[in-house]
């Protein structure tokens, strides 16, 4: 049902798909940093770099609307909870484009370093995943979607599963042959870009669950992350 | 996106609800009818002890005249009448035994308009103890008056006056004069029908204030129009529509997450 007044429907709309541009901004910046990564490509790599200005504008414009329309209408309920979510959700897609960032610059610093192209596949396949948990919980905000935004939050345990797996897998690289340590770190740091990433994402489903329903879920979320534990049975 | 499952009903939490008062008002079933017209349809609510409960709806869906109910004001409506259960402390309010001033004097009240006496300052407080026979002494009465206001936060606005006359008063410290006279009597319940309508923002801040500080000693129940209000000041808000009790709970759960789609209508400003 719309509200009495009317103004306030189209500030609340209009909230909301600034969230939405700036999801789209963060899903960019990541799949381009990627495809920067896999091709070595310094150029797309500056974009990227060039761009989280963009992400990090529209983040503070989201939160000055957030803030003025409190001060405002002094929301209540739903909608109460929705401009909170916006407001949560633009900070998690704020760090997820400084990521993605994070990502593009470490391109930079790879470029004159010997690649090893087969070590790039696990980390493109935990970069896919993460770009679909970040295309479905946006999708699922958008559409007000509590069942889409937990099933992406029972997934992240699959993105941090591979970490491990690809952690172990560089640390054996580097264990085989020093001249690989470089560019394995560089690597290994990537792929924590993407494994945090995925929490964002997780993030922005626990928030969408919160504007949704009004709850929060009490249970712990799935972990999968064993580097940890990875690093000690290695190092032993 | 690959397919997951989704398990449903999954878990989630909600802040449990603060461990219940006892209950000072009971009301089962209470209807009201004004000649022709039913304007409440069967009450129930439980208002605990010693905190706020805000009554909160449209106008004309029945919350005034349910707060009414309780003090029997509905009594003095030529053409009203009044059907249910109402106990206060588990006797009922129509209990032979219990005479009707009597009443009134345990379950005060406090209105949209600041209605002082024109009398002074003093007599407006002193008035109730005295005629509920409250004072031995004239000493006596004088520290009922001073203590009263004092409780009302307006004593020392008014202590070198207290021979003026009340209406001589601002709005925000005749609505206060009026809690004063209402405490006087040293009710155990009050009941506040938008007692900040006719005040400015300060006047109301300072009433709430008050009401968050007496609280600790009255049951106090109050009608506002103003839902901050009612999230501000109270602990349980009940909201009301079309003369029936949609739904009641924590102050809390009923700002952020409602049960009722017609409760987050109302208060999210979506009613048409």
């Amino acid at each position: 049902m719309e509200h009495t007044v009317s103004a306030y429907d189209d500030d609340l709309k209009a909230i909301a798909r600034r969230v939405t541009e700036a999801g789209g901004l963060a899903e960019r910046a990541v799949a381009s940093s990627i495809s920067a990564l896999t091709r070595l490509d310094i150029g797309l790599a500056q974009q990227v770099i060039a761009d989280d200005k963009l992400l990090d504008n529209l983040q503070r414009d989201i939160e000055e609307k957030t803030i003025l329309i409190i001060a405002r209408r002094q929301p209540m309920a739903v909608d109460l909870r929705e401009i909170v979510a916006a407001m949560r959700i633009a900070n998690d897609v704020e760090r997820i484009g400084d990521l993605g960032k994070n990502i593009a610059k470490r391109v930079v610093a790879i470029n004159d370093v010997f690649p090893n192209k087969q070590l790039l596949t696990g980390l493109e396949h935990m970069a896919e995943i993460a770009l679909q948990q970040l295309k479905a919980v946006l999708d699922a905000y958008a559409a007000h979607d509590d069942h889409a935004a937990y099933a992406v939050r029972q997934r992240d345990d699959e993105i941090d599963a591979l970490y491990t797996s690809l952690f172990r897998e560089l640390l054996t690289y580097m264990m085989e042959d020093p001249r690989n340590i470089t560019f394995c770190i560089h690597l290994l740091f990537c792929a924590k870009n993407i494994e945090r990433i995925g929490d964002h994402a997780t993030n922005i489903a626990e928030t969408v669950h919160y504007m949704v329903t009004g709850l929060t879920y009490g249970d712990e979320r799935p972990k999968a992350d064993r580097s940890i534990v990875a690093a000690d049975e290695a190092g032993s | 996106m690959s397919e997951v499952q989704t398990p449903a009903p999954f878990k989630t939490s909600r802040t449990p609800d603060a461990a219940p008062r006892p209950t000072k008002v009971l009301t089962r079933d209470v209807k009201v009818v004004y000649g022709q017209k039913q304007a409440l349809h069967g009450v129930s609510i439980d208002i605990p002890e010693k905190s706020v409960t805000a009554f909160i709806g449209p106008s004309g869906c029945g919350k005034s005249t349910f707060l009414r109910c309780i003090n029997r004001m509905n009594d003095t409506i030529v053409g009203a009448r009044v059907d249910g259960t109402i106990e206060l402390d588990g006797v009922s309010i129509w209990e032979p035994s219990l005479d009707v001033v009597e009443l009134r004097a345990r379950v005060g009240m406090v209105f949209q308009k600041p209605n002082p006496f024109p009398k002074s300052i003093f007599e407006n407080v002193a008035y109730g103890p005295r005629i509920h026979g409250l004072a031995r002494s004239k000493a006596d009465l004088e520290e009922i008056v001073i203590t009263s206001l004092q409780k009302a936060s307006l004593y020392n606005e008014v202590k070198d006056r207290l021979d003026e006359p009340g209406t001589g008063l601002s709005g925000g410290q005749q609505q206060r004069l009026c809690i004063a006279r209402a405490i006087a009597v040293s009710p155990e319940v009050i009941l506040m029908d938008e007692p900040c309508s006719a005040l400015d923002p300060i006047a109301t801040a300072k009433v709430e204030e008050l009401i968050d500080e007496l609280r600790a000693n009255y049951t106090i129940v109050i009608v506002t129009h103003s839902m901050q209000q009612a999230a501000r000041v109270s602990q349980r808000t009940a909201f009301f529509h079309l003369g029936h009790l949609i739904e009641e709970g924590p102050t809390d759960h009923i700002f952020t997450n409602p049960l009722e789609q017609r409760t987050q209508d109302y208060i999210t400003g979506r009613f048409g």
